[in-house]
């Protein structure tokens, strides 16, 4: 069990590294730089500018550079906000993503895991069909059209009764968070909803559940030990994932919804190139979702005894 | 079993498992509502945002407003862009200001004189920082000369090479304590100018010459103006609380010497977000002041009865034309074919369909001063009437000059804003169907079109030019040839020794007669194809009156604003006008 | 007894051996293959087959449909922008227009009693409006609106500002449509503010055309023989027209176009190149399996939205080029190694089944092994894969282009219309969701038809419904 965890942490580190160096590179191929302005600059202020940020140096010592300083866990300063770390802006910024790709997703495995059990036992009458039908929107429409139609529904809401019931938009309190960490989470939850019943349905007229009704186990208890626990583990799987859909997926809400969070300053920095952001952010998220796969195959291990690690 | 058996003990599990989900349903629910709090609290702690409530608040007199983004730089000495304007243009202040009625008017400064090339400025005596230090000529000349110090790598330095040396200096030929600016005691300063020039005291009201307090700015370790502690505040407001990319608070700053200026207490910044739409919605809901709307949100704010007003930001948007050698676009007759085959005013009533919009006719928008009145009413623009004949004979002219078989195919660069899009899209079809070019897009983000402009791969380009200070000249030399930014290499010796004349000459009926002589080059030339001067439409909360939109400084000012409970609609103005004209 | 002579006659061919061919044991059911089981077993699943009709029927609008509606998907019309379905089509010719200077009045017009009067009639040409000089005022401000401003609340939009000295007239051509407008007009002092009077005046503009227009739409077979006040129909355009005043549906249809073959060709290239490396893998194994996996888990670990914007910007489009190649690339670059995975997992566990053990130790050939064994049992996963991977291809085209980085202009894609429909979603509601349900069945359709060939083709793997 350590020596795989050791294995697994060691893997991670150097895909971390294979992130680092693919994106650099790639970065730097790009036409033009992150210092060009739509005023042009003479040939001295610009000579200036690169030499502050060091982009006076030949590409490979830029990433000798930049590699030093990733192990020291120093990325630079921003290109365009000129005045900040790109650690104070990952500090500051990632908080807010996590806390919003935290509650999408206990919003998608608690709806899914709830309505899917749901649906499986009022399977082929209303409750199901009704929720069926939902779980079909929720697959098919893309996120951004959720997410704007989530606002106006907020407007109108406030507007028919006369105060801010919720909040529009904007970031600081839980009823900033509960409307764009639902609509994140939307789809994630329609996707675990219909793995869940169909695990349920799997699991409820399975042996196991014959023989511990024989043993005369009472029924809530079946339902909990026995058909809800084995049901949930194949959507304990598809969870690391989703995790990394969701947080890295959260760009589309963070924009609608005016939310201060990582990745809409990650879709800012590629669009200017800010190099020590881009580097800065991607390094960070690819490190995040490379652990977090390690911690959810753990997990999984730890849960179903039938997987054994090695 | 028998079957019935079999079907009861199913039912009597089943309904067992539905009452457990229930009871696992309201579990679930309770522990979302306590993660919320513990998220909630946990965000606290790294940011304690400001907790943000309707646009107006009329008992604390407070309002709520939104910036587009994140405010890039706020250190005056190297900040170039305007969302940082908007701010620094309530929470700093130089030596001159632009007023309520955007006229020049004093501001440290309460005086100042001329003397060929030496300028003096006279400070207030009750000039004061945010933290009750005296703001001196030294603190002028301090940030001067930072800013051109080749190490600070400014940006904006150019604006400082009217003063002596400061050029050399940020070349880094000369040493920085050469620059002709002189603290003569706490409360002159004294300028030296390389030469004489008109325009100089318009100058000084631009972001680059306001003063920084040296102490203070060694004090921050580099870190000046990251954070609202670490700047010192020379305007009507003082920022007291910055959480970056959320929200941000200016309170009245007690040290400001006008205390008739900043009428409302406080200004929160409640979001940054330049999304339309949430905007909008942010509006409707009455959480901000004031926001812009864009044509397809007209009828809208129609139907909900708000105060519409209209604003030109002073930027003019043309397209231009590649001259460098070898470029189809070289040849004159294929610039007048393109110029003559279209219509700006079709571009703004018929596809842009914002009423802030004026068709561009010239490089010079209307609002510029002239001698006595509006540079534009002294000198118009050349005339133009679209006429697709002599477009297509000047095409013809063309292919028979460069031995063309077939219209040549045009690439047209374009940024990736909607109504860039919108525009390059427009004017392909209207290439297509008038003169046969096929002219393909080349859509690019700000960068790589920056590079692709520098490197001059594009015959057709879209673009646009703000306004720095408030003379003709910021746009006139635009097309000199030694000009960075003049993207399309265009050369002309004419206009370049007009150029060097608005430079030099003190006499402003000469200096205008040399802007009006470069709008005739540029159009007989055809050295670019003018589209529109930029305008926008906003709408503003009935109970704040007195918002203003700049072209320079501040792009939205609160700083002469106030809170009325009787609103400020035209109504009000109406009754109000009424009631004057009652009285006399 | 009769025993006797029943007794059959025997003839010498009754002692001959039978041939090997006859049934031994009748089988009541005809065999059927793997996918001819499999087909019964879609054609069973109704949901499946309504997608599969659903698909078919989105392949031939995509195709099918531009032979059909063949209108020029980037045609302009920039008088009917952002008209909404089914509007109507008739439109007066008059003569080219002329600018105006406030000169000329047609007989019967002028300024009424109201002090706010028209010059001619209102049309979608333009509005000529003249006006009394009001007591106190230096210039004037003029309001337009589209709902009565006292119901309204406000005068409306601010289209012009008149402050040239002597001038009382003023042309609107901004944006007129065929409805009804609300004018106002307040007079200012020196100082731009309200001198406290106002007038009103409302207006109907009516659809017109020039002769010119209606030669260059193609409108009418004898454009030469229109005179001012004749009536001509103006183009059809069942749902409408986009932004520019291009006709929806064939921007739908030439969307579809490039969507669905991001959404088709990208997942089914990343398909073939994961089968092809996960199969290499998995048959090979040792060191290069080994290696093999490495560089795929490497891939994997790319956070995939992070990568796809920034490939998009890495890739870039050149002038003139519409964006789908980049977008291919990088969906292909990053998509690939799940499905390789999943092959050599197959092929992996197919290895040691007991029927690939028993055919081999029958003599089996490698290539039969292949042929018989490993293809037809990955296949079926391999197709499932494929259905699953469209939707989730057009999502991200979907997503890329509503973020701006998608394709460029002026090919449109169901995302980039979305795009660009989410700004006026309030006024033109249209334009967002034609392309957003044209989005959600196609994603439904794959999914429902995924989830019925997944049911068919693996019997492992279907579940209980």
């Amino acid at each position: 069990m350590w020596r795989y965890t050791a294995k697994r942490l060691l893997q991670g580190v150097i895909t971390v590294w294979f992130i680092a160096t693919v994106t650099f590179f790639a970065m730097h191929s790009v036409p033009g730089d992150p210092l060009s302005e739509a005023r042009g600059v003479t040939p001295e202020i610009r000579a200036n500018l690169e030499a502050r940020y060091g982009l006076d140096r030949p590409l490979m010592a830029q990433y000798g550079l930049f590699l030093g300083n990733m192990l020291r866990g120093d990325f630079g300063i921003s290109f365009t906000q000129q005045n900040r770390q790109v650690n104070d802006i990952i500090r500051e910024h990632f908080p807010v993503s996590a806390t919003l790709g935290i509650l999408a997703i206990v919003f998608a495995a608690a709806g899914g895991i709830l309505w899917g059990a749901l649906t499986a036992l009022y399977r082929n009458r209303l409750p199901d069909v009704v929720i069926m039908f939902l779980v079909i929107l929720g697959i098919s429409v893309p996120s951004f059209v959720f997410a704007g139609l989530g606002q106006l529904a907020l407007v109108n809401l406030n507007m028919l009764a006369g105060r801010t019931i919720l909040p529009v938009a904007g970031w600081g309190t839980v009823a900033h968070m509960l409307v764009p960490a639902l609509v994140l989470g939307l789809s994630t939850m329609a996707y675990l909803t219909r793995l869940m019943r169909s695990s349920m349905l799997e699991v409820i007229s399975a042996d196991y559940i014959r023989t511990a009704r024989a043993k005369g186990v009472p029924p809530g208890r079946i339902f909990t030990r026995h058909q809800l626990r084995n049901a949930v583990l194949p959507v304990v799987t598809v969870l690391g994932p989703a995790i990394a859909a969701i947080t890295t997926g959260g760009f589309v809400v963070e924009l609608v919804f005016a939310i201060p969070g990582l990745g809409r300053y990650f879709v800012q920095a590629v669009q200017q190139l800010d190099y020590t952001v881009i580097m800065g952010t991607t390094v960070f998220y690819g490190a995040f979702l490379v652990f977090m796969v390690i911690l959810v195959d753990l997990l999984y291990g730890w849960i179903d005894p039938r997987v054994r690690l090695q | 079993m028998p079957e019935n058996n079999v079907r009861s003990t199913d039912s009597r599990l089943n309904s067992a498992a539905r009452r457990q989900l229930a009871v696992y349903a309201v579990t679930v629910v309770a522990a979302l509502v306590v993660l919320m709090y513990v998220l909630s609290w946990a965000a606290s702690l790294t940011s304690s945002g400001v907790v943000t409530g309707s646009a107006v608040d009329t008992e604390n007199n407070e309002i709520t407003v939104y910036l587009r983004s994140e405010p890039p730089q706020m250190n005056t000495m190297m900040s170039a862009d305007s969302v940082s304007g908007t701010i620094i243009g309530h929470v700093m202040e130089g030596l001159l200001r632009y007023d309520e009625n955007r006229e020049l008017a004093p501001g440290l400064a309460e005086r100042w004189s001329r003397d060929g090339d030496t300028m003096t400025f006279h400070l207030r005596d009750e000039a004061r920082w945010s933290n009750g230090d005296p703001i001196t000529a030294h603190d002028f000349a301090f940030a001067w000369k930072t800013a051109v110090d080749p190490d600070t790598a400014s940006r904006y330095a150019f604006i400082l090479y009217a003063i002596e040396n400061a050029e050399a200096i940020n070349n880094g030929e000369r040493p920085v304590d050469d620059m002709g600016v002189e603290a003569l005691d706490d409360r002159t300063l004294q300028v030296t100018l390389e030469q004489p020039i008109a325009y100089f005291d318009r100058l000084v009201a631009f972001q680059t010459f306001y003063p920084v307090q040296q102490a203070f700015f060694e004090q921050t370790g580099g870190r000046y103006a990251a954070d609202a502690d670490e700047m010192l505040y020379s305007g009507p407001y003082r920022i007291t609380s910055w959480v970056h990319g959320a929200s941000m608070r200016l309170e009245r700053n007690p040290h400001y010497w006008d205390q008739d200026r900043a009428a409302i207490e406080a200004i929160n910044v409640g979001y940054m977000t330049s999304d339309s739409n949430t905007l909008l919605n942010l509006f409707r809901d009455e959480q901000i002041v004031m926001t812009n709307v864009g044509s397809q949100m007209l009828e809208q704010a129609m139907l909900e009865g708000w105060e519409i007003h209209r604003f030109m930001d002073g930027t003019v948007f043309y397209i231009d034309l590649n001259h460098r050698p070898g470029r189809a676009t070289a040849n004159l007759n294929l610039r007048k074919a393109l110029h003559l085959a279209q219509d700006s005013s079709e571009l703004v009533n018929r596809v842009i369909k914002s009423p802030g919009y004026l068709p561009g006719e010239s490089l010079f928008p209307v609002w510029l001063e002239g001698v006595d009145g509006y540079f534009r009413d002294e000198y118009p623009a050349p005339t133009y009437v679209r006429d697709v004949e002599r477009a297509r004979e000047h095409l013809r002219l063309a292919m028979e000059e460069e031995g063309w078989q077939q219209p040549p195919r045009l690439v047209m660069l374009s940024g990736d804003s909607p109504v860039a899009r919108m525009q390059a899209e427009y004017y392909q079809e209207v290439y297509r169907s008038v003169l046969d070019i096929e002219v393909v897009i080349d859509e690019q983000t700000f960068q790589q079109r920056l590079e692709k402009m520098n490197a001059g791969e594009f015959d057709l380009v879209l673009a646009g030019w703000g306004p720095d200070y408030n003379d003709p000249l910021t746009f006139a030399d635009l097309y000199a040839s030694w000009n960075q930014s003049n993207y399309g290499r265009f050369e002309n010796d004419e206009l370049d020794a007009l150029v060097r004349v608005a430079q030099n000459s003190l006499d402003q009926r000469e200096r205008m007669e040399a802007f009006a002589g470069i709008q005739r080059i540029l159009h007989e030339e055809v050295a670019h194809i003018v589209n529109y001067e930029r305008g926008l439409l906003y709408v503003t909360h009935p109970q704040v009156c007195g918002i203003i939109r700049r072209v320079f400084g501040a792009e939205a000012d609160y700083s002469y604003a106030r809170i009325s409970e009787d609103g400020c609609s035209l109504e009000g103005q109406e009754q109000a006008a009424a009631n004057r004209a009652a009285e006399d | 007894m009769q025993g006797s002579a029943d007794m059959p006659e025997l003839s010498a061919s009754d002692f001959t051996p039978l041939s090997g061919e006859r049934e031994t044991q009748r089988i009541v059911r005809p065999s059927r293959s793997y996918w001819q089981d499999a087909w019964i077993r879609l054609r069973a699943n109704r949901r499946a087959i309504v997608s599969l009709y659903l698909v078919v029927g989105l392949l031939l609008f995509t195709f099918m449909g531009p032979v059909l509606w063949s209108v020029d998907p980037a045609r302009q019309d920039v008088d009917r922008i952002s008209l909404p379905p089914g509007a109507d089509r008739q439109a007066e010719v008059v003569a080219p227009y002329q600018p105006w200077q406030g000169d000329e009045v047609a007989p019967g017009h002028g300024v009424g009693e109201e002090g706010l009067g028209l010059a001619m009639p209102a049309n979608t040409q333009t509005v000529r409006l003249l006006w009394e000089p009001m007591p106190g005022a230096s210039g004037y401000r003029l309001y337009r609106n589209v709902f009565p401003p006292e119901q309204a609340g406000s005068p409306g939009l601010p289209v012009a500002e008149v402050t040239r000295e002597g001038q009382l007239h003023y042309e609107d051509r901004m944006d007129l449509q065929p409805r009804q407008y609300h004018y106002t007009l307040v007079g200012l002092d020196g100082n731009g503010e309200p001198v406290g009077s106002t007038d009103t005046l409302t207006v109907t503009a009516q659809r017109v055309i020039t002769v010119e227009e209606v030669r260059a739409r193609e409108l009418h077979d004898a454009p030469d023989s229109l005179s001012p006040g004749d009536a001509v129909r103006m183009s059809w355009h069942p749902l409408g027209t986009d932004y520019l005043g291009r006709d929806m549906l064939a921007r739908l249809m030439s969307g579809a176009q490039v969507s669905l073959f991001i959404g088709i060709l990208a997942p089914v290239l990343f398909v073939v190149f994961g089968v092809v490396y996960g199969a290499v893998s998995g048959f090979v194994g040792g060191r290069l399996d080994h290696l093999l996996m490495r560089v795929a888990d490497f891939v994997i670990a790319l956070p995939f939205l992070l990568f796809m914007i920034l490939f998009q910007v890495v890739f870039g489009i050149g002038p003139g080029e519409s964006g789908i190649m980049p977008m291919l690339a990088a969906l292909v670059l990053l998509s690939w190694p799940a499905t390789a995975r999943l092959v050599r997992g197959q092929i992996l566990q197919i290895r040691e089944e007991a029927y690939v053990s028993a055919a081999r130790l029958m003599g089996a050939s490698r290539r039969y092994l292949i042929a018989r064994h490993m293809i037809p049992n990955t296949l079926g996963v391999i197709l499932v894969t494929l259905t699953f991977a469209v939707p989730t291809a057009i999502f991200t085209e979907a997503f890329l282009s509503f973020i701006g980085m998608g394709v460029a202009p002026p090919t449109a894609s169901w995302g980039s219309m979305s795009n660009e429909g989410l700004k006026s979603m309030l006024t033109h509601p249209h334009e967002l969701i034609l392309p957003s349900v044209m989005i959600s069945i196609t994603v439904l359709a794959f999914n429902l038809l995924g989830d019925g060939l997944r049911d068919a083709l693996d019997a492992r793997m279907r579940n209980s419904e």
